[in-house]
């Protein structure tokens, strides 16, 4: 809920001239910071290096063409990386193991089918929250205390316990990202399923509506941008949770797979497009889940 | 509304947990065979019927009735935890968990009981009081069926085990809690988020950098940038560094973003009225916009609080000396010994919920003017 408040992604959406420019403009500093980095944390190996090699005489231009080349950098320059991501991406096949797609499919299937899960289950709970005022009292503290539990520490347990038992692959993953996601969407609905004024719960009684009526006509759609809001760091933290899920296992493939190997092997190109891989995926699905946002908003009327 | 309706009649949900407490007497008990005549389980269990028909027969006003609700709740889970450590066990003993059933719905009652009798005060006790039924409940319940059904330990260990767990090796999650979260967390939190307070400032300041990074910040905060872990314990070593380093850029984004929107949540007319007082901008960075951005910055401290915990403790699996909480948990999974993970995890969730807690403290007492802590 609260990682919710700081993501307003109408400055990305609306483009509008001179935030394009800037965005550009920083966009391109960072790139220029990178590559200055790259030069300054491959010199000291590189270094070591030449030294080995008895090379005592080296330009500097000869040390950042090197720096730039290198087969296992401390940090990859960017091209480095794009053209490792292209590799992974656009010239391998989509079946293949070596491609960049098939693992960002593996994980993006447990990431969607733990945040449906997930998101249906804090929906579910929400409702029976908002109408049985016991337990609103005895579970709402519980519920937001469990935020401040670092859940994620539970992953490990859950894939080695499931997987003990013969639970493997995606269901595992999937239970990861579903718990991950409950909580933001539970907490999220209760206050969208509270938000209507008194006055217009009034109005519902004089209607003689019954409380499914005032559920699906009036809490429902009040409710919509708080779930809309939940959904969206939801969705990004069941991307995180199935990353994590592929960690302690050695699973075969997903992209938090292609983080291990790419660690205990040093192939840090490698880690590196894995990475950027993971942050479109996380950022599309945010993405979509804003363009559902917009055009339910706009179906309902609302001004976008 | 419908819980005064529910006292006016006869109460149902009383007269089913009636029903099962009495039924389940009459009903075998695994190996104990029956309801043992002399034990202190009967008459405990006996005292929570005697509740249960209390408050069935008679219409007590509801903060004597949840009292009258809890203290039956109490014995009655005693005689059967009791009744359970005798042996009544599994499948084979439906008398318990009828009885369990039965007790269930008592809670319930109590629970409901306890929400109308404290429902207007406002109290840190009365709030408590709910809350803290319910989960020591779910502790019962939780103990009775994996005890009771015997559930394997790798699976899900009961509360006491875990307990036991956190006892014996105290001295070990000790040095681990040191490792992560004395060496890691806590400097990397400080760093990360005053590092992201400044950058915020700053980039206040310019407004080229404020539409160029906010875009930015906004995106890198929806990332999971968990996903540096493996890359920072490249550059920093297996040591607390990288921990640390991991913490600072996972709780920098949020800080970021934050400050900079509660920079300007400063509305209008007051930044109007500094500007007729001539305040410089130090003057109203310091005195107007910055106390107006405290209850931005104390949501990027909360939200960073839960973040880098487990920035430190999944930093961890990627390669960690013998000691921290993640590195605990992911051998202690490999060997299968699950009571000490829970347990670990247990005082992870402590530290997490202590730290959120004294920063929410920290918050009402520094933003008391905020609308959300008026009193209604």
């Amino acid at each position: 809920m609260t990682l919710a408040t700081a993501l307003p992604w109408r400055p990305l959406v609306r483009f509008g001239g001179s935030t394009a420019l800037s965005v550009c403009a920083i966009l391109l500093l960072i790139i220029v910071i990178w590559y200055a980095g790259t030069v300054k944390m491959n010199a000291g190996p590189l270094l070591d290096r030449y030294e080995r090699a008895g090379r005592t005489e080296w330009s500097f231009s000869e040390l950042v063409a090197d720096a730039m080349s290198m087969e296992r950098p401390v940090l990859p320059a960017p091209h480095q990386v794009a053209a490792d991501f292209n590799k992974s991406v656009f010239q391998t096949s989509i079946t293949s193991r070596r491609s960049l797609v098939y693992h960002a499919w593996v994980t993006l299937e447990a990431a969607l089918l733990g945040f449906v899960l997930g998101t249906l289950l804090g929906i579910g709970l929400a409702i029976v929250i908002v109408h049985v005022a016991a337990l609103e009292r005895a579970m709402m503290p519980w519920i937001i205390a469990s935020q401040t539990i670092p859940i994620l520490a539970i992953a490990p347990m859950i894939i080695v316990v499931l997987g003990s038992f013969g639970v493997v692959g995606l269901a595992p993953k999937a239970i990861i990202s579903a718990y991950l996601c409950f909580f933001p969407v539970a907490i999220g609905m209760v206050k969208g399923l509270t938000s209507p004024e008194p006055i217009h719960l009034d109005l519902m009684r004089t209607y003689n509506a019954t409380t499914r009526q005032t559920l699906r006509f009036l809490r429902l759609p009040a409710s919509l941008p708080f779930l809309f809001t939940s959904l969206k760091v939801a969705i990004s933290l069941s991307v995180v949770g199935a990353i994590v899920g592929e960690l302690p296992t050695g699973a075969q493939a997903g992209l938090g797979a292609r983080l291990l190997a790419g660690s205990y092997y040093g192939q840090t190109v490698q880690i590196w497009s894995a990475l950027i891989m993971a942050a479109i995926l996380a950022g599309g699905c945010v993405g979509v889940i804003g363009m559902i946002q917009r055009g339910i908003d706009r179906r309902f009327g609302g001004t976008p | 509304m419908s819980s005064r309706n529910i006292a006016r009649r006869r109460d149902s949900i009383l007269a089913v947990a009636l029903l099962c407490g009495i039924v389940a007497l009459f009903l075998p008990l695994g190996r104990l065979g029956q309801w043992p005549l002399h034990l202190s389980p009967l008459l405990l269990w006996l005292a929570a019927l005697g509740t249960m028909l209390l408050l069935f027969l008679c219409k007590l006003p509801p903060r004597y009735s949840a009292i009258i609700c809890v203290a039956g709740s109490l014995l009655g889970a005693i005689g059967l935890h009791r009744l359970m450590a005798d042996g009544a066990h599994g499948v084979g003993a439906p008398g318990l968990w009828l009885a369990l059933i039965g007790h269930g719905l008592l809670v319930w009652r109590g629970l409901e009981r306890i929400s109308t009798a404290l429902a207007d005060r406002r109290g840190a006790l009365s709030l408590a009081a709910a809350p803290l039924v319910f989960g020591l409940w779910l502790l019962f319940l939780w103990e009775m069926a994996v005890v009771g059904f015997d559930v394997p330990a790798v699976l899900l260990p009961a509360p006491s085990q875990i307990g036991d767990a956190l006892v014996t090796a105290s001295a070990t999650l000790a040095a681990d809690f040191v490792q992560t979260f004395i060496r890691a967390v806590i400097p990397g939190f400080v760093l990360g988020s005053a590092a992201g307070l400044l950058v915020g400032v700053l980039v206040d300041r310019v407004p080229f950098l404020q539409r160029g990074l906010l875009p930015i910040g906004n995106l890198v905060s929806a990332l999971p940038i968990i996903g540096i872990a493996p890359i920072m314990v490249m550059w920093f070593g297996f040591d607390w560094q990288s921990k640390a380093a991991v913490v600072v850029i996972m709780t920098f984004f949020p800080m970021l973003v934050n400050t900079i929107a509660g920079l300007n949540a400063l509305s209008r007319i007051e930044r109007d009225l500094m500007a007729t007082y001539a305040a410089t901008y130090r003057q109203t960075l310091l005195r107007a916009r910055l106390p107006a951005a405290l209850p931005f910055i104390f949501n990027a401290l909360k939200v960073n609080s839960t973040l880098a915990l487990i920035g430190a403790i999944v930093a961890e699996f990627f390669g960690t000396p013998i000691l921290g909480m993640g590195f605990r948990i992911s051998t202690e999974v490999g060997r299968m010994n699950i009571p000490v993970v829970w347990a670990t995890i247990a005082v992870a969730a402590l530290a997490g919920s202590l730290s959120y807690g004294l920063i929410a403290l920290a918050e009402r007492w520094l933003t008391f003017w905020h609308p959300s802590f008026r009193r209604p």
